[in-house]
């Protein structure tokens, strides 16, 4: 930080405020000027609706979808399989990889299988796992599972090994239980590098739902998508796909929430 | 019979072992430990002797400092009277009872401040009291008590990394006393400090641990410091390190730091380090 002086800090407060500001309008703004130029492109090339529809064409749409209620139907169930799937994923790679961020020897013996498991395509996989599993619900949560397992596996190990071992030695000389061990030193410490994995996982968990979707569904945001390139609905699928990002970034708005409130300590100069 | 008795003259008196008496007596012995430390490749390399066999004892009420040169195994016999790390030969017995593992009534205080970055100060000396589930008033009371007197009152919710390099071993040493240990570890927890800070730190060291009435045993390799501080001070020699000599600290208490310009503080330096000169050459 360069040197100021005495009420320096409280313009430099109220600057870096301005700054925030400007960068919320940014966003939008770029989103904005992306739209104007698609319709101007659309207009420009006279293009059918089924190759490249307007904007308003597609606005038109998704409020259509969204009164006869057919976009919830299919968002809905996209959401469930992604926070099961979420769900289910996080908490085997949070205890998987705890252990394997403690057992140097567990980790070798099982590293070389979990990167080999990451090399297979998801895509590739998911054809077999709908034929193994019945339930077609399992199935895809079970997708999604994996489709997130690995980044969270790997920031876990990453995590829990940045904890400094003089902490650890001071967690020792303080008798601190192994759960007060847990607790209070190896989760908070963690926590960057863990928030840093979810942030990647949750926009995984949403590629990984539609993966899912694509090779057999009769409900969901993938299986709308497919839908409509079946029926050259272009503007629905414009439609399946924006409610996707929407998702996305709902979801790493959440996550960015949670980082700002946890780890509040790292912005304080 | 404690070892001030026996050094009572000004001189300083060496010797190649310290007396290792039937331990029982002592309130902190260790008896000949030695510690190793196997080579990170398993392969037929010999394992790194940090401490070769040491005794020594220590009275209630002492404070002891031990000093020698770099990775002489200094942190390595603290850490073994700290119950942190088990003597790969020897016993350490404290209180009577032979010591196992880290005790509640005895304090470690490391080389950095080792503070938790996401914890408040406050949070970060109320630690041990959490540790030990004690009550939400208690812990809050008696952190607010030893951080008045670490001198740390105004910085109750500031944030590890907005201290200065003083004021984090302040937080560090508040974190240590609030669970008011008997015997207090030091484990160079000024090193890192300038020279002006580390003095002032010093001093308000021994006003703190006359407060706190504990036994200390700090670890150094300031020559300076070692005799400003201690009633008695060990020399280790180079790895693999032992206890080469004891020389006592027949200085009044309580202490200034004019003292440090006094004859007999410069004669008691340069004993020491003509013991540690021995060593090198």
């Amino acid at each position: 930080m360069p040197k100021m002086t005495a009420d320096a800090p409280l313009s430099g407060a109220k600057a870096s405020t301005r700054r925030l500001k400007l960068e919320w309008l940014l966003a939008p703004l770029m989103l904005a000027l992306a739209i104007l130029l698609w319709d101007a492109l659309v207009r420009w090339q006279q293009y059918p609706p089924f190759i490249l529809p307007a904007p308003a064409l597609v606005a038109r749409k998704f409020a259509a979808v969204v009164r006869d209620g057919s976009l919830w139907y299919h968002t809905q169930l996209t959401l469930l399989e992604i926070f099961a799937g979420m769900a289910l994923g996080l908490s085997c790679a949070l205890v998987m990889g705890y252990f394997l961020a403690k057992s140097r020897r567990l980790e070798r013996l099982l590293s070389p299988y979990l990167v080999a498991a990451q090399a297979v395509p998801i895509i590739a996989l998911a054809p077999l796992l709908v034929i193994w599993i019945r339930s077609p619900g399992l199935s895809k949560v079970l997708i999604v599972a994996l489709t997130i397992f690995f980044a969270a596996l790997i920031n876990t190990i990453v995590g829990i090994r940045s904890v400094q071992p003089d902490l650890v030695s001071l967690m020792h000389s303080l008798q601190a239980s192994r759960w007060q061990i847990l607790t209070k030193l190896e989760i908070p410490a963690a926590m960057p590098v863990l928030l840093g994995g979810l942030k990647i996982g949750v926009t995984l968990a949403v590629i990984g739902a539609v993966v899912a979707e694509f090779v057999g569904a009769d409900r969901g945001l993938g299986y709308l998508i497919n839908l409509a390139r079946g029926i050259l609905d272009t503007p629905l699928l414009f439609v399946a796909l924006a409610t996707l990002i929407i998702i996305a970034v709902l979801l790493y708005a959440v996550v960015s929430l949670l980082e700002h409130k946890l780890l509040a300590w790292q912005r304080i100069q | 019979m404690s070892p001030q008795d026996s050094f009572s003259t000004a001189a300083a008196v060496e010797t190649q072992q310290p007396a290792a008496g039937p331990a029982a007596e002592a309130w902190l012995a260790a008896e000949q430990i030695e510690r190793q430390y196997d080579a990170p490749s398993a392969n037929d390399a010999p394992p790194t002797r940090a401490l070769a066999s040491t005794s020594l004892r220590v009275e209630a009420g002492e404070f002891v400092c031990i000093v020698g040169p770099s990775g002489c195994g200094k942190t390595t016999l603290l850490r073994i009277l700290g119950g942190l790390l088990r003597p790969t030969r020897g016993q350490v017995i404290f209180k009577g009872k032979l010591l196992t593992g880290p005790q509640p009534e005895i304090g470690y205080v490391f080389q950095h401040a080792n503070l938790m970055p996401w914890r408040t100060v406050l949070r970060n000396v109320a630690l041990p009291l959490e540790l030990q589930h004690r009550p939400a008033q208690e812990i809050q009371a008696r952190a607010q008590a030893v951080l008045k007197l670490v001198g740390l009152q105004g910085f109750e919710h500031s944030y590890p990394r907005q201290l200065s390099g003083g004021m984090a071993q302040r937080a560090a040493l508040a974190r240590t006393l609030v669970h008011a240990p008997e015997l207090l570890l030091l484990d160079e927890p000024f090193g890192a400090l300038d020279a002006i800070t580390r003095e002032r730190m010093n001093l308000e060291l021994l006003g703190i641990r006359a407060a706190y009435a504990c036994t200390a045993i700090m670890v150094t390799h300031s020559i300076s410091e070692a005799v400003f501080l201690a009633d008695r001070v060990l020399v280790m020699s180079q790895r693999p390190g032992r206890i080469v000599a004891q020389i006592a600290v027949p200085l009044p208490s309580p202490r200034t730091l004019d003292l440090m310009g006094a004859p007999e503080f410069a004669s008691l330096t340069r004993e020491v380090r003509r013991v540690i000169d021995r060593q090198h050459v």
